[in-house]
Order: structure tokens, then C-alpha cells, then sequence
């Protein structure tokens, strides 16, 4: 097939993949939940349950499509499309395999920080057009909550991409042939593994959502498929973020017997049940202790860890 | 170091859950065990010897803090009473088995079955031929009239049981 040809496969690949997977995550999140809790989960719809998601998005769809009257109308629709959209955007630099990639950009990284970040505006967006307090409560700490995370999570980054010597994530990959980052890189890894939790809003650090103080957060007066979007967003967020973790720290798609594709995906899938097992057994945090965690633990780590990779690599030259 | 140690130990208790037994019990499939004495379901039951054991004395009915249970008394040929109809809306009923506790009769019991969905509210009206049962329910052997003083069909005053003959108020004379 012509270059162009096998572009419009990786396109639409890395254009389904990420919604289906979402859509997976649903049932697959609250299953796993449920096995954690010594229940079930949903097990009646289809073989295992797995229509339930069909049978929510359909609910979904059918709901009524409410604006609030105080809403800020445009703004109020414009910020879940924008969380889907900057999450798609960033799996255009995700490689799944060797050459399996939308645009194999030389500053990947930096694309992908940049596109996770401008997640937050769909947040705070959504909590300050809903015209409810709960929601710009939500909103107000996303945006603080993303200042503070976002940055130790670039410096943490900074380590992998100073031994790789690029900021091109299939790069990157290739640099671990030998050895996985996850082992030089042990302390930065932490530290965007926390960052991340941070970054798609997940248990112990979902203050925006904070259902029990906050209603729902920023999305309490979404509805419907709006609702459903911000839904799709966050489970798109984790699989980016599962699949970043795997991609700079694990090695990708490297790996011994099995096609790359898999073993890519093999990793992916045990970064998202990580995920969901920390939903599962930790409580969230409080607002002080997730600020002083961000600013007084995990930056200076990070700073640390970025020194540390830069003494060890100018002394060996 | 000790809250990421209890985080992480956090983790592995949680994680260990996914060896454990469910506590879901699959109901249509499997049913669960609901104990004796279990509120569920309303019956009236009837005495040892077949007879109906409600007396349409309303207790039921005015101990009822929803309202649903209605009723109408009758007698028959022998001065037995009995409910002409008897009528409970289990869309209104909470289950909280305060119509037992009334009955002075044992008639109405609640028993350990909650399977009474249906699809259309009305169907949740039983009647007096949906409710009564043939059998004495949870008390075997009571029979109300077999007690009490009062005379009906076939058994006349003082002969109850551990009743004694009524007193002839002139014979007390010495």
C-alpha cells in the first residue's frame, strides 16, 4: 500500500481505538470494582455484561439534553468537546508499534504535555459556564490542581528524554532496547505515576469530582451525552496516560516472542487495572495535603532526580 | 515513609479481594436464604381444622400506618365472623409487619417471600382469594375459637378450652 494509505489506517486506528477502549474501560472498570469488592459488576447485559456499556450510551443518548439557565450556553457545549478532542490529539504521537503511528513528531513529548494540559480548560471551562457553585469549585481546583501537577510532571519526564537524547517518543522506545527506563529512571517514574493520577483525575487525587463534597464537580450539571463525553474523556485520559507510562518507563512495544503490538498493549492494559486498583482501595486526599504533596514532595523528587540523571550522564561522558 | 507503605498495603489487601468469594447472591437463578420469620409476603392462614382464622376484627387494618389494608366484616349462619373481603395493596405495603403484630388471631402472617414483582401497579392488589392459604402458616396448632369464650357454631359457652362452665349467678346462693 502507498504511504498515504497506510496514514488514513493509522489514523483511523489510533481514532477508534481510543473511544472503543474507552468504552471498554466502562464495563472493564466496573468490573474489576466490583471483583475487588467481592461483587459481580454488571453481568446480565450480553455475554459478560459487556453491552452494558451499548445499553448506557443508548440511555445516554436518549436523555434530555439540558442547559442550565444560568449556564453560559456556548461554553457550557464547547468544554467536553474540547477534553475529547485534546486527548485524541495526543494519541496521534502514541506509537503502537515500530512505524504504527499518526505523526511521527521529533517533539512528541512536548505535543503530548502541551495537549494533556489544555485538558484543563475543558474543566475549568465546564465548572465556570455551569453557573453552579459546586461546579466552579470543581473547576477552581482542577486549574490548581493541573498548575501543580503539571509541572513536576514535564521535570520527571526530563530524565527519560535527557538518557534517550530525544524528545521523539518511538525514540525513546528504541533507546530501551537494552535496558527498560523503569530502572535508571526508578524515582521519576514515581513521580509521573503520581502526576498522572493526577492528570486524568483519578481516586486519590479526583478533588474536581469529589463527589462526596462537590456533588459531581465540575460535571454536576452535564446530562446526557455531554456527560457522557467528560465519561469518555477520562477513560481516554487513562488509557493515554497507561500507555505514556508503558511507552517511556516499560519499553513499549519491546519484547520477547509476541508481535509488538501486543506486548504494547499486554502493558497498557496492566497500567489501567493499576489504576482502577488504586480507585478501588485508596481514599482521597484533602485539598492541603494534595497541594503539599505536589509542591513539597513530588517537585522537589522530581528536581532531584533530574540532577541526579544529569550528573550520571555527564560523568560517563 | 509509613502513609506510602499503608498505601501500598492498602493495595495488596484490596488486590487479595479478587480471590474471595462474592457476596452477590445471582438471584433469579439462585435463590437466598430469607429466614423464618423473615417479612415478606402477606397471607392469611387458616386454623388446624381448615376454617379461616380471620375474625374481621380491623386491628389490621387501624394498626396499618400506610393504609393498606382494607376489609369488611360478615357473619355467617353460626355467628362466626369472618371478612366478607379482604383487600391489601402491596404497592402501598412497607413490610413492616405491624398487621401481625395486631392480629389476635394469628390469621394475618408475613412470610419469607419477596418474589411479587409486576408490571402493571394494579396487579399488586391481592384479594381475599390471593391471600388466603390453605394452612396454619407459622403457628400449627392454635385455633382461636378453640380459646376464646365467645360461642359460635357447635360450641356453646364454657366450652373452651381450660374454660370453665358459666357461673348460674342464682345458684350462688347458699
Amino acid at each position: 500500500m502507498p504511504e498515504a494509505g497506510w496514514g488514513a489506517v493509522h489514523v483511523v486506528v489510533m481514532l477508534l481505538m481510543p473511544l472503543l477502549l474507552a468504552a471498554g474501560l466502562v464495563w472493564a472498570e466496573r468490573r474489576l470494582l466490583a471483583l475487588w469488592q467481592d461483587r459481580y459488576g454488571p453481568n446480565r447485559v450480553g455475554p459478560f455484561g459487556l453491552l452494558q456499556v451499548l445499553a448506557d450510551a443508548v440511555k445516554l443518548l436518549f436523555k434530555e439534553d439540558w442547559i442550565p439557565p444560568r449556564a453560559d450556553g456556548a461554553t457550557f457545549v464547547a468544554a467536553p468537546a474540547i477534553i475529547v478532542t485534546c486527548v485524541l490529539a495526543g494519541f496521534a504521537v502514541i506509537p503502537l508499534a515500530p512505524g504504527f503511528v499518526v505523526i511521527d513528531l521529533n517533539v512528541g513529548l512536548l505535543f503530548l504535555l502541551a495537549t494533556s494540559s489544555l485538558a484543563v480548560y475543558s474543566v475549568a471551562l465546564a465548572g465556570w459556564s455551569s453557573g453552579s457553585k459546586y461546579s466552579l469549585l470543581g473547576g477552581l481546583r482542577a486549574a490548581a490542581q493541573m498548575l501543580g501537577y503539571e509541572v513536576f510532571m514535564g521535570i520527571s519526564l526530563m530524565g527519560v528524554v535527557m538518557m534517550a537524547g530525544s524528545f521523539n517518543i518511538s525514540r525513546i522506545v528504541e533507546a530501551q532496547q537494552g535496558l527498560w527506563y523503569v530502572g535508571p529512571q526508578f524515582v521519576g517514574f514515581l513521580v509521573f505515576f503520581v502526576a498522572g493520577l493526577a492528570e486524568t483525575r483519578r481516586l486519590p487525587f479526583d478533588l474536581p469530582e469529589a463527589d462526596s463534597e462537590l456533588v459531581a464537580g465540575y460535571h454536576t450539571e452535564y446530562s446526557g451525552m455531554k456527560f457522557g463525553l467528560f465519561f469518555i474523556g477520562e477513560y481516554m485520559g487513562i488509557t493515554l496516560m497507561s500507555s505514556l507510562i508503558t511507552l517511556l518507563y516499560f519499553g513499549g512495544w519491546l519484547g520477547p516472542w509476541l508481535p509488538p503490538v501486543l506486548w504494547f498493549f499486554i502493558k497498557t492494559f496492566i497500567f489501567i487495572g493499576l489504576f482502577i486498583l488504586i480507585r478501588a482501595s485508596l481514599p482521597r486526599v484533602r485539598y492541603d495535603q494534595l497541594m503539599g504533596l505536589g509542591w513539597k514532595i513530588m517537585l522537589p523528587l522530581g528536581l532531584v532526580n533530574l540532577m541526579v540523571t544529569a550528573a550520571v550522564l555527564l560523568a560517563k561522558g | 515513609m509509613s502513609p506510602v507503605l499503608s498505601a501500598l498495603r492498602a493495595l495488596w489487601i484490596v488486590f487479595r479481594h479478587m480471590f474471595r468469594r462474592r457476596d452477590t447472591v445471582l438471584f433469579p437463578e439462585r435463590e437466598p436464604y430469607l429466614p423464618p420469620r423473615y417479612r415478606g409476603r402477606i397471607i392469611l392462614s387458616r386454623s388446624p381444622d381448615g376454617e379461616e382464622r380471620c375474625v374481621a376484627c380491623y386491628l389490621c387494618a387501624a394498626a396499618c400506618p400506610v393504609d393498606c389494608i382494607a376489609l369488611e366484616a360478615t357473619e355467617d349462619e353460626t355467628g362466626r365472623r369472618y371478612p366478607k373481603w379482604f383487600r391489601i395493596n402491596f404497592s402501598r405495603c412497607i413490610f413492616c409487619g405491624f398487621c401481625e403484630e395486631a392480629c389476635p388471631t394469628y390469621a394475618i402472617q408475613l412470610i419469607p417471600d419477596t418474589d411479587m414483582a409486576e408490571y402493571h401497579r394494579p396487579n399488586l392488589v391481592y384479594e381475599k382469594e390471593d391471600l388466603l392459604i390453605s394452612g396454619p402458616g407459622k403457628y400449627l396448632d392454635y385455633d382461636f375459637y378453640r380459646v376464646a369464650g365467645v360461642a359460635v357454631g357447635g360450641k356453646g359457652k364454657g366450652e373452651a378450652e381450660s374454660e370453665d362452665a358459666p357461673v348460674d349467678l342464682r345458684s350462688l346462693l347458699p
